[in-house]
């Protein structure tokens, strides 16, 4: 593993933050958080950075404490807006940033997520990801109603019923990023020939019929949308554990996963890597992001008090999936650099508090970075492929047509 | 005193993928390149516009089995181009053009919810329906809905959407921190609808948008279709361009949603017209000769001929007399992922003929003779005075532009249509809902017992 390449950041931004009581901060703004000026902010805020990207959650019911279903607190953040959406709505108001929402996959049409995120990329200019997401919630499927997915209780995750469930839901967002990157590729880059001779604004040969045909769904292609401008915009997947890994190592150009040390940072490191073995990946490694969940001052007693006075409100201590960071930018700046000599690539950081610990990590933590020259000072690339370093891949179409039949 | 005449209501069309787009000249735009669309919204916000207006298309066309390529071919997605635009304008309405046959109430309705949030109350929806195989080869629908479903499944869907907008109350969302009370009620967005297209129950996740719910607009000239605008659309984009026809149908739609109970004012007549304009009448007939001549390149006649006869024309000579037989009746045709352009082939086939014969014309000739739609031709002064007579004489309420140069539009004929008072001259309204003078929306009646209140 190469130490000389750049530790990338990224920063997932939710609702007010990841702390359930972070609306309720000082410097919140929690009657702005549906409106685009409040977005606007965070993104532009996250630029003035230099991040690699922002990821946007979202999901296709409402937040709660309990695993599936509503809770009925009123002193939760409550509502959310499309990702995507929002993604395209703040990319004409920045320039660098790559813009990753999350696209549930289990209940949306392949096609429309398709030509969504082609035309995210094409109005950021190449800085078009997705954060693919998969929904094994029983209440959202109701609010759909065209199947059933059953309840998946979490102390029975190991049941037999319960893994094919849960295998079948991977298998259907596979299915989905591979028929999203076969549309991509349908057009050739350079289908568009507009030649008035003979009347063709489109060289036909070089639009491809995608031909999917899955257990779950079949589509026909091309894209109605043209490749865009990435070719193929950046997918990324948050996981935890094997079957995640193996949809991530099949189907991602970037994994998020959720270590709690450094010993556990490296094992997952490794899960992903025996992942791409066993999906039998050939393309470029995945790019491993470590998910940290950061509470950041000027220094450890402030931090500590804001996130206990967090707890305090919410009535429990916040846990999360993954590690939770408390303390100042320099001891975090101390951690990623340590942590990602086991071959971590870099860090999704997900603020406790917006705007306070997104402002924190761009004014603090990023010149901690540039400190131990382990951070870019400033973008050198225009697209989110070429800040993650990942090439544009041609057409697989257009390499299919170029390789002479053996 | 003098009642004010009628507002003219004017929204801009991005070109779409057909042939009256011309590609062809060198200084024709990108049809994907996102600075087409900053563009064209930002004249039409300059020009003082009510919307933006996005067309869709879902599946690319194909004729005689192959993959369409004289027109122009690929377009970006809806939502995400207008939210996009959002960012750019700051009073224009943003309309888009949404199946409601390949998707799914609960996510359309967060998108659109969404788009009016971010962009301060300015969504508007053109529903459109499909029954179309060849479309729904790309969906895990399919296509299998019969032509009558269509509108069936439309008009739930549309009720969905509205249950879905009212799910929160417009109060709802508290966010007052020293009371920590984020929302009034623990099951803020609650719904539940049963009904024969949908039955679906749960919690929607977008508060309460500025306009309450987007402006609904929809498209459709046949008579489910006037039925459906009339009972549910704010406003109706209508392919009836001349004025006698324009004021039939405005009569027709207007009394028909009259008979629902709403007043004529709800819904708004907006036919889709093109316009070419020239310093003098005889400089904007010859710009009009050249177009139509751009529009219909020899290799364009012969598939629109084939459209109509149904058939593999490609030996004849565009500048030859037409085919002697009758055109091939069948339900399968030849042109796939269009909107059917001719309900009666023989009859329509007879109808070119006698034109032909008559001005002895050559089969591009008589394309471009009869495929011309509705378009206002000649000077500004001509122009603007033709589209406010359509408007004073009930023959619409405005207009969807489809604009080949709405620069020199914005320019020339809105200050003349200012001038007569019969179109704005600042914003006065923030949202699409004020630009358009309709009211608020009113609350759906849920099709269960779940309260919505009011």
């Amino acid at each position: 593993m190469t130490r000389s390449t750049p530790l990338h950041l990224a920063v997932a931004l939710d609702g007010a933050g990841w702390h359930p009581a972070a609306w309720r901060s000082p410097g919140a703004r929690p009657g702005d958080l549906f409106t685009a000026d409040y977005w606007r902010d965070l993104v532009t805020t996250a630029e003035r950075g230099s991040l690699d990207f922002v990821t946007i959650e979202d999901s296709l019911g409402p937040r709660s404490s309990r695993r599936d279903g509503v809770d009925d607190r009123t002193d939760h953040v409550r509502g959310r807006l499309d990702a995507a959406l929002l993604a395209a709505r703040v990319a004409p108001l920045t320039s660098h940033i790559g813009l990753v929402p999350t696209v549930t996959t289990t209940h949306t049409e392949p096609f429309h997520v398709s030509t969504a995120l082609a035309t995210l990329d094409f109005a950021s200019k190449g800085r078009a990801g997705w954060q693919v997401k998969v929904s094994a919630s029983a209440t959202e499927a109701a609010h759909f109603g065209r199947r059933r997915i059953p309840p998946i209780d979490h102390e029975r995750r190991h049941d037999p019923e319960t893994v094919r469930a849960i295998t079948q839901l991977f298998g259907e967002a596979a299915d989905t990023v591979e028929v999203v990157r076969r549309l991509w590729d349908s057009w050739e880059d350079d289908a568009v020939i507009r030649d008035v001779t003979t009347g063709r604004f489109v060289d036909r040969d070089k639009l491809h019929y995608v031909d999917f045909a899955g257990d779950w769904f079949s589509v026909r292609g091309p894209s109605i949308t043209p490749r865009p401008p990435q070719g193929q915009p950046v997918v990324t997947a948050l996981a935890h554990a094997e079957a995640a890994y193996l949809l991530a190592a099949r189907a991602a150009d970037v994994v998020f996963v959720t270590p709690h040390d450094i010993e556990e940072a490296d094992a997952a490191v490794s899960a992903v890597r025996d992942a791409e073995r066993a999906a039998g990946r050939d393309g470029e490694p995945l790019r491993v992001f470590v998910d940290l969940v950061v509470f950041v001052d000027t220094d450890d007693e402030t931090a500590g008090r804001r996130k206990a006075l967090l707890d305090e409100l919410d009535g429990a201590e916040y846990a999360s999936d993954a590690a939770v960071f408390v303390g100042t930018a320099d001891r975090l700046a101390d951690l990623l650099t340590t942590w990602r000599r086991v071959g971590v690539d870099g860090f999704r950081l997900r603020p406790g508090v917006l705007p306070h610990d997104l402002t924190a990590l761009t004014e603090r933590l990023v010149p901690a970075l540039q400190a131990r020259d382990a951070f870019r000072r400033h973008y050198e690339q225009s697209t989110l492929r070429g800040l993650l370093g990942l090439t544009r891949p041609a057409s697989r179409y257009t390499a299919a047509a170029a390789t002479p039949a053996t | 005193m003098t009642a004010r005449p009628k507002q003219i209501i004017l929204a801009a069309h991005f070109p779409g993928v057909n042939n009256h787009t011309v590609w062809q000249d060198p200084n024709a735009g990108s049809q994907i390149d996102f600075s087409s669309f900053v563009h064209l919204a930002q004249t039409a916000e300059r020009g003082l516009f009510d919307f933006f207006f996005l067309a869709e298309g879902l599946r690319l066309r194909e004729q005689r089995g192959r993959l369409y390529d004289l027109d122009v071919v690929g377009r970006p997605d809806t939502f995400t181009v207008l939210g996009a635009l959002a960012a750019v304008t700051t009073r224009l309405g943003l309309a888009g053009t949404i199946n409601a046959t390949f998707n799914e109430p609960y996510e359309i309705a967060r998108q659109f919810s969404t788009l009016d949030h971010l962009s301060g109350g300015r969504a508007a929806w053109n529903v459109v329906t499909s029954s179309d195989a060849f479309t729904g080869e790309n969906f895990r629908r399919g296509g299998y809905l019969d032509h009558s479903q269509r509108y069936e499944r439309a008009a739930e869907f549309v009720r969905t959407a509205r249950e879905l907008w009212d799910s929160w109350a417009q109060d709802a969302l508290v966010a007052d921190p020293s009371a920590g009370v984020f929302v009034s009620e623990g099951d803020a967005g609650a719904f539940e609808h049963a009904g024969v297209q949908f039955d679906i129950a749960g919690h929607f996740t977008v508060p309460r948008s500025p306009q309450g719910h987007p402006v609904i607009i929809q498209a459709g000239d046949s008579d489910a279709g006037r039925g459906f605008a009339a009972a549910t659309a704010d406003a109706v984009f209508t392919r009836h361009g001349t004025l006698e026809e324009g004021r039939a149908f405005y009569a027709d739609v207007k009394s028909k949603a009259a008979a629902y109970g709403r007043s004529p004012d709800d819904v708004k007549i907006l036919p889709g017209v093109s316009f070419v304009l020239g310093d003098t009448e005889s400089e904007a007939h010859e710009r009009t000769r050249h177009i139509r001549r751009q529009q219909v390149s020899p290799q364009t006649a012969i598939a629109l001929l084939e459209q109509l006869r149904n058939r593999d024309l490609s030996e004849y000579d565009p500048d030859g007399p037409l085919p002697a037989d009758d055109p091939r009746v069948s339900d399968d045709t030849i042109i796939k992922g269009r909107a059917r352009q001719h309900d009666d082939r023989v009859e329509t086939a007879r109808r070119w003929r006698a034109v032909a014969e008559e001005k002895k014309l050559g089969i591009r000739d008589l394309v471009i003779e009869v495929t011309d739609r509705q378009r206002f031709v000649g000077t500004p002064a001509r122009v603007a005075e033709e589209l406010d007579t359509f408007v004073q004489s009930d023959a619409s309420d405005g207009f969807i532009l489809v604009p080949a140069g709405l620069d020199e539009f914005v320019d020339k004929v809105v200050p003349l249509l200012q001038e007569r008072g019969v179109f704005r001259t600042e914003y006065t309204a923030s949202t699409l809902r004020g630009h358009l003078g309709l009211g608020p929306p009113r609350l759906s009646t849920p099709s269960t017992g779940v309260a919505v209140s009011a």
